[in-house]
Order: structure tokens, then sequence, then C-alpha cells
């Protein structure tokens, strides 16, 4: 596992160089860097308010970042900065798909409507634009068909296809989560952004989310960069972790790694009474950087 | 037996008592409220001399309003309704098998409206029939139409365009000014109506669709006024308030004519009668065709992936950029699509009137139009039909209740009471059914088996 992560770890697929990220007063992202590497599970964590969202935004095309450049590298060898992208360029062109936080499905479609919706891009060209399917060409047939063999393979991986004709806002929470990530796979993205999919979750969905993500893994080429606060879940399927605190990256690397280092224990558990000093010489370092 | 009997005597009686006893307090409440409301009034008299009118009668018809009234409530009105809920409560929830109307309504629907003129001549004779295959059938499906085109706009896409009167004016005029300019025949130019209605929609899309919500509302409302101004201030052109009259009539396809002078006149050709009704019958087919269509592309669209895309967009617009959905395209397109029904309809409007002028769109056609699509239930082609033609028939059904008069006196004109009968169906309606006749959504796809969506999932959008 180790030595395949390793050899893993020379093919970045995602590189945030030096990206900033300020509203008004606020710098809520402060010069970050860091990879994702391809065929990773990379979790991005971090106490409340430490800018994980915002990182996801930037990369995803819904801010446009202050200041950096972050480099979707495609498998193909194609290069896309996702910063000068707009957010549905980044799905269409640059292959990265995402899930939000607070669940945003189409509530009134059905869930294989909902996978049909994410397939758009690619009907739309079987469509002609719409003219030849308004027409009723076999071409626009044979491309619907073969997208509800896609979605059929997501339903039944997000174990769905007994709701795939209920509407996606009828189903309980758990299946909603797995049916966004189902529609972000649906996309066929290279890169997968999951902002905190297990949050509100039980035990028992939170496990078949484990098992949908390791299986993304598994079977496709999908990388995966995930947003979460559930340590169990982090510590269980991600290669590779970079712990934000304040906009700024406090650790980066392997689960253990992460886990015993001094500075991630601080900004999860609190200091001690002795470290006090150093963490303001640490905040007053930071500050003049802000007041620029 | 006798026991149930007799317990059931005990409760109506205790019912009765209280009921009474209910019907007395709120006698005395009403009368506390009313004796200086209503049964003291100041006046003046001749002499200016402020004095007071006792008016006991008119009091006591108050208070016996309420006491009788609270006592029928009390004694009869809430146990039937509890009794009811009761009954409904017990009885098993057995899913009624839908009847051969409710299952083949559209088909039927289609059928009567395909044998509805032979039948109205049958009935009324040539002169007669016109007023019911105009007034009610044509009027009503030009409506149909209209309320098609702007359900794309507000029920699929979910963008609330209350300007869509503009593109029906477009439309109308392209039809009546390039006809009369330019002399070209109505089949040429009834896609072009359509074609220029969806160019101005594009146009007004491109600034407007940065706008959300009640912020797009307006300013489509803004736009509607703008072409109505135009159409009255650009005297040179459009004539301004006095309109455009002597529109060309529509031919069939160029072969036969209805102009009366003409050769190859309709009636002459066949050797019938001169009537003014065949043209109409002409046209009602020709709308009924029309409407088809549009319903066909339609249904066809919402198969698309551009048809779904705009669902999505009434559902989640983030969502639908995260999907890599370039929505401002996508509601262009929806813009455009509604707009150039709306351009179609209008270019029928002006060949059927033979005369157009501002004054036919006005803002109040848009709201009409509206709610037709909001009582139809947004996204419902059948509702929507069924929306139309209750309020559009009806309120021109008012204009032949000339029985009323005899009731209420030779001054009565039912015809002023429209609007007052029109809020009044619009708030029933939505009491009744909040999201409208078809509430329940279709879906588009289905892997098992086809099942509506209910109202309470789909969402109305917001921009």
């Amino acid at each position: 596992m180790a030595l395949e992560t390793d050899t893993m770890t020379k093919d970045p697929i995602l590189k945030v160089d030096h990206l900033s990220m300020r509203f008004g007063g606020l710098m809520a992202i402060n010069d970050l860097s860091f990879e994702a590497y391809r065929g990773d599970i990379t979790a991005l964590i971090g106490p409340n308010g430490a800018g994980k969202t915002t990182v996801f935004n930037c990369i995803t095309g819904f801010y446009k970042p202050t200041m950096g450049m972050i480099t979707m590298r495609q498998k193909a060898g194609k290069e896309y900065l996702l910063e000068r992208m707009s957010d549905y360029e980044v799905n269409r062109d640059a292959k990265v798909a995402r899930t939000f936080q607070n669940i945003r499905l189409f509530s009134g479609l059905t869930v294989l409507e909902n996978l049909l919706v994410a397939q758009h891009n690619k009907l739309m060209l079987a469509s002609g634009y719409t003219i030849l399917g308004l027409l009723g060409f076999p071409t626009y047939k044979a491309a619907v068909g073969e997208s509800i063999e896609r979605a059929k393979y997501w339903l039944d991986k997000a174990n769905l296809t007994d709701r795939a004709d209920d509407p996606a806002g009828d189903l309980p929470y758990g299946a909603q989560r797995r049916l966004e990530i189902a529609r972000a796979m649906c996309t066929g993205p290279e890169f997968l952004c999951l902002d905190e999919p297990a949050a509100g979750l039980n035990p028992r969905e939170s496990l078949a989310l484990n098992e949908l993500l390791r299986s993304i893994r598994k079977d496709t080429d999908t990388s995966i960069l995930l947003i979460e606060h559930d340590m169990s879940v982090v510590m269980e399927i991600s290669d590779h972790v970079v712990v934000l605190e304040y906009g700024q990256k406090i650790s980066d690397g392997n689960p253990e790694f992460v886990k015993h280092d001094p500075k991630v224990i601080a900004a999860y558990l609190g200091v001690e009474d002795v470290e006090v000093e150093e963490v303001i010489e640490q905040i007053e370092e930071i500050a003049p950087g802000d007041t620029h | 037996m006798a026991n149930i009997s007799q317990t059931n005597e005990a409760v109506s009686t205790n019912l009765m008592a209280r009921a009474l006893r209910e019907a007395f307090y709120a006698g005395l409440v009403a009368l506390g409220l009313f004796v200086l409301f209503v049964g003291l009034k100041t006046d003046q008299n001749i002499l200016n001399e402020l004095i007071l009118v006792q008016r006991w009668g008119l009091l006591a018809i108050f208070v016996a309003i309420a006491v009788v009234g609270r006592f029928l409530t009390v004694a009869y009105i809430r146990p039937w309704f509890e009794a009811r809920k009761a009954a409904k409560a017990a009885a098993p929830a057995v899913e009624r098998e839908a009847g051969f109307v409710t299952r083949n309504f559209t088909l039927l629907a289609v059928l009567a409206l395909i044998v509805y003129p032979p039948v109205m001549v049958g009935l009324f004779g040539f002169q007669g029939s016109l007023k019911w295959v105009d007034n009610f059938g044509i009027q009503i499906l030009i409506y149909v139409m209209l309320a098609w085109g702007l359900n794309i706009v507000v029920g699929l896409a979910g963008l609330l365009d209350l300007g869509y009167v503009a593109f029906y004016a477009v439309g109308a005029y392209s039809y009546a000014l390039l006809s009369s300019y330019f002399g070209l025949s109505f089949w040429l130019l009834l896609p072009m109506a359509g074609i220029l209605a969806a160019a101005w929609g594009t146009v007004l899309g491109f600034p407007v669709l940065r706008l959300k919500g009640d912020y797009l509302a307006i300013v489509t409302l803004a736009f509607g006024e703008i072409i109505r101004l135009v159409l009255i201030n650009w005297t040179e052109v459009t004539k301004g308030t006095f309109g455009i009259s002597g529109i060309a009539k529509a031919s069939v396809f160029g072969i036969w004519s209805f102009d009366v002078s003409a050769a190859n006149n309709f009636a002459k050709v066949f050797g019938l009668p001169m009537s003014s009704a065949y043209y109409k019958i002409f046209l009602f087919y020709l709308a009924l065709a029309l409407c088809m269509l549009a319903a066909f592309v339609t249904i066809r669209l919402r198969r698309m992936p551009i048809g779904r895309a705009w669902e999505a967009l009434r559902e989640d617009e983030i969502a639908c950029r995260s999907l890599g959905i370039n929505t401002v395209t996508t509601k262009l397109t929806a813009f455009a699509t509604g707009a150039m029904f709306g351009g179609i309809a209008g270019s029928f409007f002006a060949v059927r009137q033979g005369f157009v002028s501002p004054e036919s769109f006005v803002f109040l056609e848009s709201a009409i139009i509206l709610a037709i699509v909001v009582l139809g239930g947004m996204g419902s082609l059948v509702g929507i039909a069924v929306a139309a033609t209750v309020m559009i028939g009806g309120t021109e059904l008012l204009r032949e209740m000339n029985f009323l008069k005899q009731i209420f006196g030779p001054d009565f004109t039912p015809e002023l009471y429209r609007m007052l009968i029109f809020g009044l169906a619009m708030i029933v309606v939505m009491v009744w059914k909040p999201r409208g006749f078809v509430g329940s959504r279709e879906p588009t796809a289905f892997l098992r088996e086809r099942k509506s969506v209910s109202g309470s999932f789909t969402k109305e959008g917001h921009g």
C-alpha cells in the first residue's frame, strides 16, 4: 500500500500554488500550496473556519482567488489553469467535479433524471444541440441508452437502484449524499472534490459512503479530494492529508504522520501554557502580512 | 341497543344546549359590537344639523345573523365536518382505478376539439356558430399557445417573466407590418414572426439573465412596457394608437383565398353561400394544429438534454453549474423558445383580428397568461390547457349571462364583473389546489415504472 502511494506521488493531478483568497479585510486563505496526487484520496482537514470550503470553491471556479495558481493536469497530459476558468468550464473541460456541504440535488427530478442531467454536455452533442434530437435522429436515442446504462452503473454502486424512479427529495439523508456523489461521477471527472460527504451520516451510512469512495478509487481512475471532519473516515480511507488552520497549511503528509504532528494536535486540541509564547510569535509573523 | 340510542340522545341534547348557549353569547357580542356602529348613525338634516339616526331594525338583522350563524355552525356544520373526517380516516385507503375519461383525457379533449366547429355549425347554423368558434374556440386556443410558451420560461426554467406580452406584440406587429408593407404571405410570416420574437427574446435575455427572482421579474415587466411604448410612439411605422388595420387574411396554402373579391374565393370555388364562418372555421383548425405542434415540441424538448437542463435550472442553479452546464445559454434558449411560441401566437392573433393596436398588449395580458400558467400547474400542458379554457372561456361566458339582468335589474352588466370573478376563481383554486390543477410532474425518463413526482418536491425556481 505504502509502496503504491510512493510511486504515485510523482504524478500530481492538482497543484495549488501560493493560493490566497481575501474577502474584504478577511484573509480566508493565505499563501496556500499543496499537491494532490493521481489515484490518491487526499483529505483536506482543519478546524471550523480554517478555509477548507473556500479552497474548494477556488478550485471548482465558484470563487476567483485573489492570488495564486491552480493547475489541473489531466491523464492525457493536458493542463488547465482552474483559476482562470468559470465554474461550469471547470467541470466541462478540466473534468473536475464537486459536491456541496449542504446537499444540492434537483429534488423535484427523479434519481435517474438527476444522473441524466449530469451527462448534459455529452447528450447535448449527441442530440445535435437539440435540433437532431427534436427531429428524432437515432444517434440521440443510442446516446440516451448509453447514458442510462452509465446511470445504472452508478445507481448500482451507490446502492440506489430501487429508488431510481423516486424524486431525489424523497430519499433519506444518507442516500442523498450518495446520490450527489454518483451524480458528480456521471459527469466523468478525473478529479472529484467532496465537501464533507460524511456530515450528518449515521455510522451505517458512513460505512456505505466509505465503501463507495473506495470503489471509486479502485474501479475508476478518478482521484479524490475531500474535506472531512469525521476523523475515522479521514484516517481510514485517505492516502494523503493536508491540514489547514486560519487559511494556512500547518501539516502535509500521510495520515500516520499528520496524526502525530504536534502542530496538528495543537490546532485541534489547543496548546499547553508553555507553548503560548511560541504561538503568539507565530501569529505576529502572520499579522503584518495581513496589513499589506 | 337502547343504551346506545340513549347516549346518542344525550349527546345530541347536550350539543343543542351548547349551540343555543354559544348562539346567545355570539348575539350578545354582536349586539355590543354593532350597537354603536350600526344601531346609531350620525347624519346631517336639511338645516345642516347633526342628528342621531336610530336603526334598530338593521341592528336586529346583524345580531340575528350572528345568532343563527353561530347556532348552525356549532349544531350542524362542525359535527358534519367531523363526521366526514372520521369516515374518511376509517375508510381504508384504496387507490381508485382511474376512470376511462381520466386515463384518456388528452385524446378525448383533442377529439372534442376536432368535432367542435361542425357541432357548433349544426347547433347554431353558420352565422350563429361564428361566436362560438371565434370568441370561444380560437381565442382560447391562442391563450393556450401563449400559456404553453410562457410555461417553458416560468414552469420549466423557473424564470419569472412578467413581460411576456412583449413577444406576443412582436409577433403580431411583425405579421401586420411585413404583410402590409411588403405583401408577404401568412405562411412565410408565421415562422418568421416566431424567429423574430425569439431574436427579441435573446436580445432581452442577454442583459437581463444576470438578474434573479424579483429583479428579473421587474426588468421583464419594464421590457414589456418598453415594447408597448415604442409601438405607441413610433407613429411613422406603427401608426401609433390607431393601430394597423386591414391586415391580409390567411389563405389555405395559397390555393383558396378568403378575400371576398378574389377569384379563388373558397365559397365561390365550392359554390357555397357567402359566409365569414368558413374563414373562422379554417382559423380554428389552424390554431388547433399550431397548438398540437407546440405541445409536441414541448413534450419532445422536455426529453432532450436542454429540457432536463431547464428543469434542473429551476431546481438548483448552482448545482447545474457544478455539473458543467452553461446556465447562461440554457436560460437564453428557454427565453428564446418561449418567445418563439409567443411570436407565433401573436402573428396568428393579427391574422384573426385583421387589426392590431398597442392596446391589445398591455400588462394585464401578461398577468392573465401568467395566471393561467400558475393555475394550470407550472410545467403541465394539460393543466394549463384546462386553466385557459376555464379562465378565458369563463370570462367570455359572462357576456352571455343576460338572464342575470332579470334578477339584478336592467342596469346590471355581467361583463363588468369579469375581473372580480377572475380574481375570486384564482383564490378558490389556489386554496383548493395550491400547485394548480395538475400539481405533479411527469418524469422524463424512468427505469422501471413512471411515477409522477408530487408537487411538494418540485421547486418554483428563483431566477
